[in-house]
């Protein structure tokens, strides 16, 4: 087992006291971020890309895993106390979770949740390894044609899947690629709508893209239709589990992942729909349908253990294939790019201390999750409690920190207001964030991939499609293009999940 | 959806009895049309700025710096026109919501406008004053937009806030943030 060998590596990677004291520091913050309202995981990487410019990168991505995994976690805590979920991925937890929490039970709710995580995180882990360096392999020997393809794939799938409006995610996409295009291009040195100025020759960095779309925008956003009564947290103890919870768990934690990995790996919106899934399956399966709706504990298990193992399966593309299928993943990969570190196939080949070091230390943040987040639930929910105004100004104030670190010029963050305001536009008239974002990202990377493969072709389209993987990555894309055609085809059976399976955005 | 969106709009004035109110309505109602003309404007900038590049002969490869540009500006004004028609036939991008958004009051300007306000002047201040001054005012001014008023304890919070970031950043993480006149004197 060669996988085994570098897994065990990683672990001495992951288990140095610095990389250990960064997945600590992951994943206490993404519990914390989980958990405060209005900040997404997302949101939260992005605002810390800046430390990619003082740490190394094995140090810098154990601990956006660990933020990754631990504001998961935090979603569920407060959907269950609170029944606001702030992560779409928590909405499920809030449906039987805040139910438990009213009559009593919610130290159990938060014990089945938190166990949920453990377990999805650790089966949707292992997947992880088994899985990706065969990915990897499959995929070593691709060309600039094929990456143009994945490149592709992630433009249309993330358009078509997500959000409501196909018109929408394009527009959203369009920006992006706009943004991208600002500076100077890769290729010959030529301008490209920089207006003669110096500031935009080097192009618009992606983090403050990030961070002004993200974190600007949201914090705007927000302020526009702030909530004057905040709902009061239900109070607390430390979670345990009764035996007959216990035994009515264990089975939808096994589940969970089943569901919420390959969901992960694809790029259909991230937790959102396997959570979903899992919920509906344990109802069906459970001996106590009766108390569905008014907080039956399966119901607060399966989901949180699928989230968990779709954040696992997520990692799988995003690592082998460089392609991001959640936000969180699009900015993970902007903070590969900071490093001049390009995810796909040969980065196992490349950075293997990196990479292992990476999936060894999500084994450890998992541990530390379960550890500290048991006893500390009660120190959790004093969080939301937070005032609105600080909380806000200060998300503010550290998306200033990070634009300025950049490059250390003041007219970096006039143009991280303004992306901010375009954000703030774009979540006005429904416009999907997440497209522009990876425009932004991807867009330079696919144009070179596209002039690489026409150059070797000689200007030949034909050059796009001469590799088999390229041809079945462009079925793929036909297929999710034709999707709306073929669904009307195929009515009844999915009209269920299809109505309730986007509750937001 | 659609219902979800029509309380963010405010409500349109009754009955258009008058020819110039009903026209304000209308375009109340339909107001994402801004949103085309923005793409469209978007479009014709990115078409314009790569019609008029001067291209060296000798670009390398068959694909050069123009091909993609185009593409993406004809892209664009092809989807402001489909958002057009889109939003005349009476579809609406649904406002995001969240768990501190409250859709159901008008939104709110004053506060995004003053924000907007003290973030510029933290740009324009940030090289002159410093990040620990300009820092702790764009907290203390953000917070104050948002309704804090508490004259005691919000520019104390701001000031540890700003001077520890600055610690942590240009200190242990050495990335190098100006520390302006104050930490001169410091």
């Amino acid at each position: 087992m060669n996988a085994l060998n570098s897994l065990i590596d990683g672990f001495g990677t992951a288990l140095t006291p610095i990389n250990l004291l960064w997945a600590a520091v992951g994943v206490l913050l993404g519990t914390a971020i989980g958990v405060l309202p209005g900040i997404g995981p997302a949101m939260a990487v992005a605002l810390l890309l800046p430390v990619t410019y003082g740490l190394d990168p094995t140090g810098a991505f154990i601990m956006f895993a660990g933020i990754y995994y631990g504001a998961m976690f935090g979603g569920s805590t407060t959907s269950i106390l609170l029944n606001t979920p702030g992560e779409t991925a928590a909405v499920v937890a809030a449906i039987e979770g805040h139910p438990m929490a009213k009559s009593g039970r919610g130290a159990q709710a938060l014990a089945a949740a938190a166990i949920g995580h453990f377990a999805g995180g650790l089966i949707g882990t292992i997947l992880l390894v088994a899985l990706a360096p065969t990915v990897a392999d499959l995929a070593v020997g691709i060309g600039a044609p094929d990456y143009f393809a994945i490149m592709v794939l992630a433009f249309i799938a993330v358009t078509s899947v997500l959000g409501s409006s196909r018109i929408r995610g394009l527009a959203s996409l369009l920006i992006g690629l706009t943004i991208g295009l600002v500076g100077l291009d890769q290729m010959t040195g030529q301008q490209r709508l920089t207006f003669g100025t110096l500031q935009l020759a080097d192009g618009i960095d992606v983090v403050i893209v990030a961070v002004g779309l993200f974190a600007i925008g949201e914090a705007l956003w927000i302020a526009a239709h702030l909530r004057r009564t905040t709902g009061d947290a239900i109070p607390v103890g430390r979670p345990w589990l009764g035996r007959s919870e216990l035994r009515r768990s264990w089975k939808p934690w096994l589940r969970g992942p089943v569901i919420g990995f390959p969901f992960g790996a694809i790029p259909a919106g991230g937790a959102e729909i396997p959570t979903f899934l899992s919920y509906v399956t344990e109802k069906r399966l459970s001996r106590h349908k009766n108390e569905f709706g008014k907080g039956a504990v399966e119901g607060v298990a399966g989901p949180e253990s699928a989230a968990s193992a779709s954040a696992a399966g997520t990692l799988v593309s995003m690592l082998t294939l460089g392609l991001p299928t959640t936000a969180v993943a699009a900015v993970m990969l902007a903070a590969f790019q900071q490093y001049g570190i390009q995810p796909g196939p040969l980065l196992f080949e490349r950075e293997p201390d990196l990479v292992w070091g990476l999936i060894a230390s999500l084994f450890v943040g998992m541990v530390l999750l379960l550890a500290l987040n048991l006893p500390l639930a009660p120190v959790w929910a004093k969080l939301l409690r937070i005032p609105r105004p600080y909380l806000y100004a200060g998300i503010l104030f550290f998306a200033a920190v990070g634009a300025y670190a950049v490059g250390g010029e003041a007219f970096d963050l006039v143009i991280l207001l303004v992306i901010g305001l375009i954000g703030f536009g774009m979540r006005r008239y429904g416009l999907p964030v997440l497209p522009a974002v990876i425009g932004v990202i991807l867009g330079p990377a696919a144009e070179q991939q596209l002039r690489r493969a026409l150059q070797i072709s000689d200007g030949s389209v034909t050059g796009l499609v001469n590799t088999p993987f390229s041809v079945t990555v462009y079925v793929i894309v036909a297929l999710l293009l034709a999707w709306p055609l073929l669904k009307k085809l195929l009515p009844g059976r999915r009209t269920e999940t299809a109505d309730s399976g986007q509750p937001e955005e | 959806m659609t219902s979800h969106d029509n309380r963010t709009a405010e409500e349109p004035t009754g009955k258009p009895a008058a020819e110039p109110a009903g026209r304000r309505a209308w375009l109340r109602e339909h107001s994402e049309l801004g949103v085309c003309v923005l793409l469209l404007a978007l479009g014709v900038l990115v078409l314009t700025d790569a019609l008029t590049m001067d291209v060296d002969i000798s670009q390398r490869g068959p694909v050069g710096p123009r091909t993609v540009p185009i593409a993406i500006g004809i892209g664009l004004l092809l989807i402001a026109a489909l958002l057009a028609v889109d939003v005349l036939r009476g579809g609406r991008g649904e406002a995001e919501g969240g768990e501190d958004i409250d859709l159901a009051e008008p939104a709110d300007w004053r506060t995004v406008l003053l924000l907007a306000g003290v973030f510029l002047a933290t740009a324009v201040l940030i090289d002159p004053l410093g990040f620990p001054v300009a820092g702790a005012l764009l907290f203390w001014g953000a917070a104050f937009a948002l309704g804090s008023r508490r004259l005691d304890r919000d520019p104390l919070i701001a000031a540890v806030l700003s001077v520890a970031t600055y610690g942590l950043f240009n200190n242990l993480l050495g990335v190098p943030l100006p520390g302006g006149p104050l930490m001169g004197v410091l």
